[in-house]
């Protein structure tokens, strides 16, 4: 009985972690289709149809290419960098509640790894983590640019994460817990914490954005400024990690967004539908509606990224300090407000 | 003073409003614009594949004209090298032998006659130099190739395909 439970989790965590995987890796290619598409072009369509072997062609280039370490880089550093940045990327998506719990041959199986009680917290302690990874690898490379890159990346982390943790304190007033398992099943149906809190999930969307380091907040590889930002010295798989990571960070936040704010598993009329589908085809089916929003989500992350130019540096930490943190205490303040004197 | 053209514009410089500060709405009609841009149709032209249809007046790869007979029209006076901006063209005279009528039009012809394809900048002056209408560019784009060698264009190249009678 213990046994088959933890061959489950384990099945369960390599599913998870190839979905994540093929996620991140077709990310590459519909970040390059879908730029296609807003700027009037085709894409990338040579490699198999449509383009669809793409991805492939393009991680065998980075494997086939020669390791080239600086003669004036730190090597352990070097290396340490952008595996600490996949690591941290990957193991996050292990307290997201991916749907309900799936009975497959009168077995109860729940769709997450674990449901432990601080989720949040958790996801909080891993991204800040993954700057870790840009620090060190910007740091080891001996370049100025990566070096103002690593700088800029952790810097902006710092302030932005500020915002953000403030923005999910006011979630936390209306949900009452830290567990993501929990947070999920509270907005069972049409209940979805965005409802409640509008200016928390933009604060939060903002902030994702700054976190994962994409457009318009991508300026830790602002190429005009800084030639590559902090991986500048990177070459090989060593990049190709980086790069990863910064897809499989933009899966992950999109999914973290999905569970917190936009009812995770949950869909209008799905009890109706649990009935029809039964107990196994239910919850999987609630598994594709996250699934689905989780890729609208990084269909929009992609839309900003070919609509909005950077900002400028200093405009990044005007916004982050004096915007986000004041809207965001302010947003406490009015859920307080609310939660007191209205429930 | 009065401007010449009326169409002077004074800009005021207006701070901007709540809104355009709170830079959302500009966003989200950026937004909308680049969505509607994503269900248009591509402007790509797939090259090797699909071509673009060049202009009449197109200066492309060097022809060297042969006449109504399937002659070979050009003398190898040589206007054509001289007037070459770009230096390009190359050529060797030679007299025409006896039972080679059918095969040039004037006595002297050019036996070598090769442009490089590099250093040619498509002017279209040679064509415009040459008193014997004997050279066009009328032809596709230079094709690339490996070796710069390999771009200096000879007669194999350059002469017309000879007439099929
Ligand atoms: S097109 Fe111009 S550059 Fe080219 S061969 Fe003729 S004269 Fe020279
Ligand atoms: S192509 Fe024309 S200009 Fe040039 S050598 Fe021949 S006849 Fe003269």
């Amino acid at each position: 009985m213990e046994l088959a439970e933890i061959g489950i989790k384990f099945a369960l965590v390599a599913i998870i972690f190839g979905i994540s995987l093929v996620v991140a890796m077709y990310s590459t290619y519909a970040e390059r289709k879908i730029a296609a598409f807003f700027q009037d072009r085709v894409g990338p369509n040579r490699a198999g149809p449509f383009g669809i072997l793409q991805p492939l062609a393009d991680g065998a280039k980075m494997f086939l290419k020669e390791e080239i370490i600086p003669t004036n880089a730190t090597p352990f550093l070097f290396i340490v960098g952008p595996s600490l940045a996949i690591l941290t990327a990957c193991i996050a998506s292990a307290v997201i509640p991916w749907g309900q719990n799936v009975v497959i041959a009168g077995r109860t199986i729940p769709l997450q790894v674990t449901d432990i009680n601080v989720g949040i917290l958790y996801i909080f302690g891993v991204v800040s983590l993954g700057v870790y990874g840009v620090m060190i690898g910007g740091w080891a490379s001996n370049n100025k640019y990566s070096l103002l890159g690593a700088i800029r990346a952790a810097s902006q982390n710092i302030s932005y994460e500020i915002s953000m943790g403030l923005s999910i304190i006011a979630l936390l007033l209306v949900t009452g817990t830290l567990s993501l398992g929990e947070i999920a099943q509270q907005q069972h149906g049409w209940h979805w914490n965005v409802i409640y809190q509008p200016v928390g999930f933009l604060l939060f969307l903002i902030c994702s954005f700054a976190e994962t380091n994409r457009t318009p907040f991508d300026l830790p590889e602002c190429e005009t400024e800084l030639v590559g930002g902090y991986h500048t010295e990177y070459s090989s798989m060593k990049l190709g990690f980086y790069l990863f990571a910064e897809y499989i960070n933009m899966f992950i936040s999109s999914a973290v967004m999905v569970t917190l704010y936009w009812g995770s598993y949950n869909y209008p009329g799905m009890d109706y539908m649990n009935e029809l589908l039964g107990a196994t085809w239910g919850p999987l089916f609630g598994f594709a509606v996250m699934f689905t929003k989780v890729l609208l989500f990084i269909f929009f992350f992609m839309w900003v990224r070919w609509t909005i130019p950077r900002f400028r540096y200093d405009q990044l930490m005007d916004l982050g300090w004096k915007v986000l943190i004041p809207l965001a205490i302010a947003n406490i303040v009015v859920t307080g407000i609310w939660i007191t004197f209205f429930s | 003073m009065e401007s010449l053209s009326n169409k002077k514009k004074v800009l005021e410089v207006k701070p901007l409003n709540f809104w355009e500060r709170a830079y959302l709405p500009a966003i989200a009609k950026g937004l909308s614009i680049t969505m509607g841009h994503f269900f248009k149709k591509p402007v790509t032209i797939q090259y090797p594949e699909q071509k673009r249809e060049f202009s009449e007046n197109y200066r492309g790869l060097h022809s060297l004209k042969r006449d109504e007979n399937g002659k070979e029209r050009c003398t190898a006076c040589g206007l054509c090298a001289l007037s070459c901006p770009a230096e390009a063209i190359t050529m060797t005279a030679a007299e025409r032998q006896k039972g080679e009528e059918h095969l040039y039009r004037e006595e002297k012809y050019a036996a070598v006659y090769e442009i490089n394809m590099l250093r040619c900048i498509f002017c279209g002056l040679c064509e415009e130099a040459c008193p014997k209408e004997a050279i066009y560019l009328d032809g596709d784009i230079v094709q690339s190739d490996y070796l710069r060698k390999d771009f200096i264009y000879g007669k194999d190249k350059l002469v017309e395909a000879p007439l099929n009678q």
